[in-house]
């Protein structure tokens, strides 16, 4: 099974590397760009044919992981 | 006595913090490698700074499910002195043992500088040589120290007087200029509600000595050996 983990800041935090990216890109033109956050995404593969058992273990490895829940939050998608 | 630190794949400030400790404070230092999980016969745990695990993923995220983290958190419980200095302070963060998280610096630099530090607790175990508003003049090298905590647990760290050292000028004025990652309150460091965990920013390491321009550092390992001493 395939799965992808998407870690966002949360919106109460501010984000340095988004601010000034969009900042850049408002610089060269692209002027309609509003707003940039920066995440990150985990593109996983797992031994694991319960769709439910995965989501689960999934969520597990995000919250106690892959993300600092005091700055951050997750989203677990399975790909098919 | 018997001081450790502990050395993760990626510390940097290992050496230094053992100099340190070991020839210029004078008490006996071992390195502890990350995989040991036997911590109970040294008076003071040091998490030295640098880049654990090359700051992958988080700094210090995964240098917290290291071996020698389950043992530094059972002798912290204890009542053991521990001590985190720059990514040392990171690990105690994304551990749990101290509360919040550090974000990339708001002017996304790695900053390598003097700065000078307020201390505003000289009630612990690492500053009761100081007086109450000392300004003590202590170098930061980090990107990510830009502390953030929740709404609630910066409540409670300021009310319960968690806040050890904060950003100031030499004067000891806390403002935003001098603020050099964009940290809450000015933040530079910070300890548990049972006052036996400390993390700061600042290397006190790098500034305890003469010939390297400041012997600030000194007062945090001198409160240190104070505290020891009186417990014994």
């Amino acid at each position: 099974m395939k799965a992808k983990i998407t870690v966002k800041l949360k919106e109460i935090v501010l984000d340095p590397q988004g601010e000034t990216i969009l900042h850049s890109l408002n610089e060269m033109g692209y002027d309609k760009i509003r707003k940039v956050r920066q995440g990150k995404v985990f593109f996983i593969e797992l031994n694991e044919t319960d769709e439910k058992k995965a989501e689960e273990l999934l969520k597990e490895i995000a919250h106690k992981v892959l993300s600092n829940p005091v700055i951050e939050n997750y989203e677990v998608e399975i790909v098919k | 006595m018997r001081f450790g630190v502990v050395v993760f794949p990626g510390s940097n400030c290992d050496h230094d913090t053992f100099h340190v400790l070991n020839n210029i404070v004078g008490v006996k230092t071992d390195f502890i490698w990350h995989k040991d999980s036997i911590l109970s016969d040294y008076d003071l745990i040091v998490l030295p700074g640098g880049f654990s695990y090359g700051d992958y993923l988080r700094s210090g995220a995964i240098a917290r499910f290291s071996p020698v983290m389950n043992a530094v958190k059972e002798y912290a419980d204890k009542g053991g002195l521990v001590l985190g200095i720059c990514n040392g302070f990171q690990v105690l963060l994304e551990s749990g043992l101290l509360k919040g998280a550090m974000l990339r610096n708001k002017n996304l630099h790695f900053i390598c500088k003097y700065v000078h530090i307020r201390v505003k607790n000289t009630n612990t175990p690492f500053t009761n040589a100081l007086k109450d508003g000392s300004v003590l003049k202590i170098p930061i090298a980090h990107a990510d120290g830009n502390y953030f905590a929740s709404e609630e647990d910066l409540k409670n760290i300021s009310l319960n007087n968690q806040i050890v050292f904060q950003y100031s000028d030499e004067n000891g004025n806390i403002n935003d200029d001098v603020n050099p990652n964009g940290s809450l309150l000015n933040i530079a460091g910070i300890i548990n509600e049972k006052g036996n965990v400390l993390g700061m920013m600042p290397h006190p390491e790098r500034a305890s000595e003469k010939i390297l321009g400041s012997e600030d550092g000194r007062f945090i390992f001198d409160s240190i050996l104070n505290y020891l001493k009186n417990r014994r």
